[in-house]
């Protein structure tokens, strides 16, 4: 949570002249009781109507004063809210974009959500209210203290003892409930996360009649939050009881410790009748004092939700010590464009290697291509080259150099990579296809949708290029979808293509046409293949043949034939004498 | 405009109170106990001012009756502190319980909202209604239980006291509260619409977070992650403008209304300062008046915060509303049949369909399988081959003409019975969070474990699966997690082949799968395929080469119709289609 507070420092301003114009006005709150004394002792003694009448034209200015700082102190305080939801919800955001796959994985979609949305709102009308009011109920907690001294100092030790006794009550609270309120967050994503799954699985769950199965699962989960709310409610709920009972025992204590030293000709009565006014003025701002606590409790779990967040460290963080080293970026002829030297990949968490001495080397403008079955690591392999998983052992070079060496940005410019699940974003054909390319013209657009074998997509579409995307690219078919995104890849005029089965989508006719344009392309990028077909692969200049994280053999579609069982396999199952 | 929204706000809030009135019994206890508590805290002043009384100066303090005074005192402050503990209470539990209403009657429309509506929303919009609006909408309720009655109990009580002792100032009073009142509600009102701004920024934020954070993967493979960030922030800007707009002008309420308090306040004072001149009330009865006075002003202000807060609570309840009041798939009708016996008949009689009424896809379509028989559809993409299964699956109802099952119009019956008689594999392969045995069972919950793994092994699955930290038992994330997409496939054939329905939908259901799998997982499919009537769409033109009968589909016309001799021989699309793989 403290670590969020950096995020109040461009409003350092208005945190600090928040709370002064309330401190302002509760000063002028507690001058009101003096003036009322005033006309009671001056005016009705002296029967002076004229002095009655000024002192309630004062009163009336002490309430506009009030009031013109109250605003002024509420303005302040929503800005300084605001700017830092704004900076959190940013900075949280910009966080997240740093991570790598793995840490998404391991916070889990649904939750980082939750963090962006509720749980920043909870802590921004949390700062809200701190700003408003935390400071305003301990000025004049601590302020009637220091009237009860100037009466007397026995009676003031009361207020002494009280004081404590009461924070020890709040705090207590605070510390019991906070760890709770994180407990009903926890259960409050697993709702979150069912909710999200009926969305996304829809089709599934109907075509399975799971729907009452799945509200009797989302019952469970609401009843489990349910539950734990009652409980933490519970225990909040003492809080404005205790403190109220705290305070009044004091009161009784206060009047028999009066009564005795006005027994003793200590005290008068109206100064017993002033300490007890002060009393009860404590326990109005506690009450005050104890609902935002509520509040604040609520918000500081949620800001420590929150931190946790901005805590995760990406598992890649991008490497600025050595970015400057960028001199040799001229690719000499006889580099090779890519080069697996030794490769080994461990997932985090994961108990064997999913990749393991993979070693190869690929020149400028050759195709590659690399099959094997479900699970035998092609996508791990073509996910090393823009490094979204860092190698466990041996290392990846792109001309010549070690991918680690690139600032992060560089590296991926080079790369154009289509994956297996064609994601298109809500936005038009253009603003998607300029993913790849920023600045790209119309016509090169084109011509990379003309390469896709995506132009007719677009012209089949109103508005053409600027037809509009919903959410998710739902708009579209799967295989429309997947043309588009090679498109997307090809605008960028990558040194490196890599196509990650991304022509599963579609028919052999249009695959056949996709590879012949790509082959075609001008700058004759270096080409990865990622394929379950080996006639999407077998022109490539080399296949790599992968089972099980193992490279199984490397060559031709013709050296291969004759020495590698596994493509051979492959090959018959899809060949089958026809 | 203003009048529309108020009528709405007014509707919101009767739609509320019908889920208030659900727990009339913690309503009336909790009413009680806030009548306890705020008379027992009203009777305290008055046991103090009758101690006061008795300590008048040296030597003239009575101790007797002070220690019995200060024991009721005591009394009451106990019952003062349970009362409010048990209304706490009582309001936590009111609160929570509707909360939860909300959250499974929203739960439970979901499960019947149309598949047009799920697939044509942001699901990270209908998320945030679900959670974030409704959490909202339990702050403010919950604040308006535990303020607005002790607040309308308190103004009550101080007014019965306050005319037990002075009718006249009393209605002094009264007379000026009613302003106080009016500023709050002309600020809450002003600022609902800031609050519907706020709300509305946050659920385009909240859509584009979801959008986002799904696809990182995608987002760094572009770098984009500069982009995202800037349009990210055109947004938070947006809501920072609207956030700040709606929390200051509501926190407006709380100054006005005690600024008008604090003239009601001197109103007391300068009528009660004259009278108390002219000798028709005390100077203590004075002091008394000022102290409920301020006591009977002080509520308005907390209650005036409640508005604000329940006008936020409000503008989210009516997003929430809007979800659960949503038009719902068509209800089944009242003499639905059950599909009994389906032996594989089926037949679409003139069917139109489109997904937007501008757009054409399929007209005029007509086809007649017989049990048993494997149809394959094969087609370039986006010829309809999907939507097909969308309409024999009922996810989609046909604009018009009938698809028939056993001759029975599918829309006359239960959607239960025609969904079971099918076993579906999608292209997009969805899992549940769960153990993959929980994923594996969901067509057929008593399966044994026996028949469980029997199934995964036929889908090639239980090797490894088997591979797994825990087996069976493994736990797989939200959408299949750590799993690759050909893992996943796997699992949802073994889900299909477990419970064995008596027809069989395979949307591209090995597209992900290497072929050598797939020729072992072809033998259990013909094994499954067998005696079963079976739609097949697939890209591979070597798996479905022997279906009995094979639909090439063109723009959402049947082109060619035959088997695949019988298409080679046409030698036309399907001919260049199938030839087409060969050719590099």
């Amino acid at each position: 949570m403290k670590k969020l507070l950096v995020y109040l420092k461009n409003y350092k301003k208005e945190c600090v002249l928040a709370p002064l114009f309330k401190m302002l006005e509760a000063s002028f709150e507690l001058v009101v009781p003096l003036v009322v004394s005033a006309i009671i002792d001056v005016g009705i003694a002296a029967k002076d109507s004229g002095y009655i009448l000024r002192m309630c034209l004062v009163m009336v200015a002490l309430g506009l004063i009030g009031l013109v700082c109250s605003v002024t102190a509420q303005y302040f305080a929503a800005k300084a809210a605001a700017g830092f939801g704004t900076k959190v919800r940013h900075q949280l955001f910009a966080h997240i974009q740093t991570f790598s796959f793995s840490e998404i994985d391991q916070a889990g979609t649904a939750t980082l959500i939750t963090r962006m949305t509720s749980d920043i709102n909870q802590v921004q009308s949390g700062v809200n209210m701190v700003l408003r009011l935390f400071l305003r109920s301990p000025f004049i907690v601590f302020g009637a203290m220091v009237m009860a001294f100037t009466i007397d100092t026995k009676a003031a030790l009361i207020f002494v003892v009280t004081i404590p006794l009461l924070s020890f009550v709040v705090f207590g609270v605070m510390a019991v409930s906070i760890p709770l309120y994180r407990k009903v967050q926890e259960r409050l994503d697993k709702v979150l996360g069912i909710t999200r799954e009926n969305l996304s699985g829809a089709r599934v769950i109907r075509a399975f009649h799971k729907e009452e199965e799945e509200k009797s699962r989302f019952e469970e989960g609401l009843e489990n939050l349910t539950s734990m709310q009652n409980y933490v409610g519970k225990i909040s709920a003492f809080l404005n009881p205790v403190t109220y009972v705290v305070i009044n025992g004091a009161t009784i204590v206060l009047l028999y410790t009066g009564a005795v030293q006005v027994d003793l000709g200590n005290l008068t009565q109206g100064e017993v009748v002033a300490l007890v006014n002060y009393m009860s003025q404590i326990l109005v701002e506690l009450i005050k004092l104890a609902n935002l606590i509520i509040t604040i409790t609520k918000a500081y779990a949620c800001g420590n939700r929150v931190s946790t967040i901005l805590e995760m460290k990406s598992s890649m963080p991008v490497n600025l010590t050595r970015t400057q080293d960028v001199s040799g970026t001229q690719a000499i002829e006889n580099v090779p464009m890519v080069q697996f030297s030794h490769v080994g990949l461990t997932y985090q968490k994961a108990g064997a290697e999913s990749l393991s001495e993979v070693d190869f080397t690929v020149q400028k403008g050759e195709t590659v291509g690399i099959i094997g079955g479900t699970g035998s690591g092609k996508t791990s392999l073509v996910h090393l080259i823009p490094r979204f998983y860092d190698v466990t052992r041996g290392e990846v070079l792109i001309q010549g150099k070690n991918v680690k060496d690139y600032p992060l940005e560089e590296l991926r410019q080079k790369v154009g990579i289509v994956m297996q699940k064609a994601v298109l974003f809500q936005g038009t054909i253009r603003e998607n296809l300029c993913w790849g390319n920023a600045a790209a013209t119309e016509e090169e657009l084109y011509q990379a949708l003309e390469t896709a074998q995506a132009k007719e997509v677009v012209e089949g579409k109103e508005g053409k290029l600027d037809a509009l995307v919903e959410q998710g690219g739902k708009n579209f078919s799967g295989g429309q979808r997947q043309r588009l995104t090679i498109a997307r890849a090809l605008v960028r005029k990558p040194d490196i293509l890599i196509l990650d089965d991304s022509a599963s989508a579609l028919d052999y006719a249009t695959d056949a046409r996709l590879r012949k344009a790509i082959r075609q392309m001008d700058g004759s990028p270096t080409v990865f293949i990622v394929s379950q077909r080996t006639s999407s692969i077998q022109h490539a200049d080399k296949i790599i043949v992968l089972e099980d994280g193992q490279v199984a053999g490397m060559g031709t579609h013709q050296k291969l034939l004759e020495k590698c069982r596994v493509y051979r396999e492959i090959y018959e199952s899809q060949f089958k004498k026809q | 405009m203003k009048k529309d929204l108020r009528v709405k706000q007014t509707q919101t809030m009767k739609k509320v109170l019908k889920y208030i009135k659900a727990y009339g019994g913690y309503l009336a206890l909790s009413l009680v106990f806030a009548v306890v508590t705020v008379a027992a805290a009203l009777y305290i002043p008055v046991v103090t001012g009758q101690v006061i009384d008795h300590i008048l100066g040296p030597g003239q303090v009575k101790f007797s009756v002070i220690t019995q005074l200060l024991w009721k005192m005591g009394i009451v402050i106990a019952v003062t502190a349970l009362a409010q503990w048990l209304m706490n209470v009582c309001n936590n539990k009111i609160t929570y319980e509707v909360v939860q209403d909300i959250r499974r009657e929203a739960f439970a429309k979901i499960e019947i909202l149309p598949l047009k509506f799920i697939d044509g929303h942001s699901h990270g919009e209908l998320v945030s209604r679900v959670i974030a609006d409704v959490d909202q909408f339990a702050d403010g309720l919950l604040m308006g239980f535990s303020q607005l009655f002790t607040g309308v109990v308190t103004i009550l009580g101080t007014l019965l006291f306050m005319l037990g002792i002075n009718v006249k100032i009393t209605l002094v009073v009264v007379l000026v509260t009613p302003v106080s009142l009016f500023v709050a509600s002309f600020i809450a009102r002003r600022t609902f619409s800031m609050f519907m701004l706020q709300s509305a920024t946050r659920g385009e934020q909240t859509a584009l977070v979801n959008e986002m954070i799904e696809n990182q993967k995608v987002v760094q493979a572009f770098s984009k992650e500069e982009d995202i960030l800037e349009q990210f922030d055109e947004i938070n800007q947006r809501l920072e403008k609207a956030s700040l707009k709606a929390t200051f002008f509501s926190s407006l309420t709380n100054p006005s209304t005690r600024f008008v308090n604090s003239l009601v306040y001197t109103g007391v004072g300068l009528v009660g300062a004259f009278s108390a001149m002219r000798g028709v009330l005390t100077v203590g009865q004075l002091s008394c008046f000022l102290s409920y006075a301020n006591q009977y002003t002080k509520p308005f202000n907390e209650i005036s915060g409640v508005v604000t807060e329940l006008q936020n609570a409000l503008a989210c309840a009516e997003r929430i509303f809007a979800l659960i009041e949503e038009e719902s798939q068509v209800p089944e009708p009242e003499n639905v049949k059950v599909l009994a016996e389906v032996k594989g008949n089926i037949d679409l009689k003139h069917v139109y369909f489109s997904y937007t009424p501008d757009k054409k896809l399929i007209e005029d379509f007509n086809l007649s399988v017989k049990p048993g028989q494997r149809v394959a559809i094969v087609g370039p993409t986006g010829c309809g081959k999907t939507t097909l299964i969308n309409l024999l699956m009922r996810f989609y109802d046909v604009d018009s003409g009938s698809i028939l099952v056993e001759g029975e119009d599918i829309r006359e019956v239960t959607r239960q019975s025609l969904r079971e008689s099918y076993g579906m594999v999608l292209q997009e392969t969805w899992l549940k969070a769960g153990t993959i045995r929980e994923n594996l069972k969901m067509g057929k919950q008593d399966a044994s474990d026996e028949e469980m793994m029997e199934a995964a092994n036929a889908a090639h699955a239980h090797s490894f699966i088997k591979r797994l930290p825990k087996g069976y038992d493994t736990v797989i994330g939200e959408e299949g997690g750590s799993l690759s997409v050909g893992q996943k496939q796997l699992l949802c054939i073994a889900r299909v082949m477990l419970c064995l329905p008596p027809m069989l939908i395979l949307d591209e259901a090995t597209s992900s799968i290497d072929t050598r799998t797939e020729m072992k997982i072809q033998n259990a499919f013909a094994k499954m395929m067998k005696g079963r009537t079976s739609f097949i769409v697939a890209h591979r033109l070597s798996t479905i080469q022997e279906a009995d009968m094979i639909l090439v589909m063109k723009d959402g016309h049947i082109l060619e119709q035959g088997s695949h001799q019988e298409l080679l021989a046409q030698n036309g699309f399907y001919y260049e289609l199938y030839n087409s793989q060969f050719v590099v």
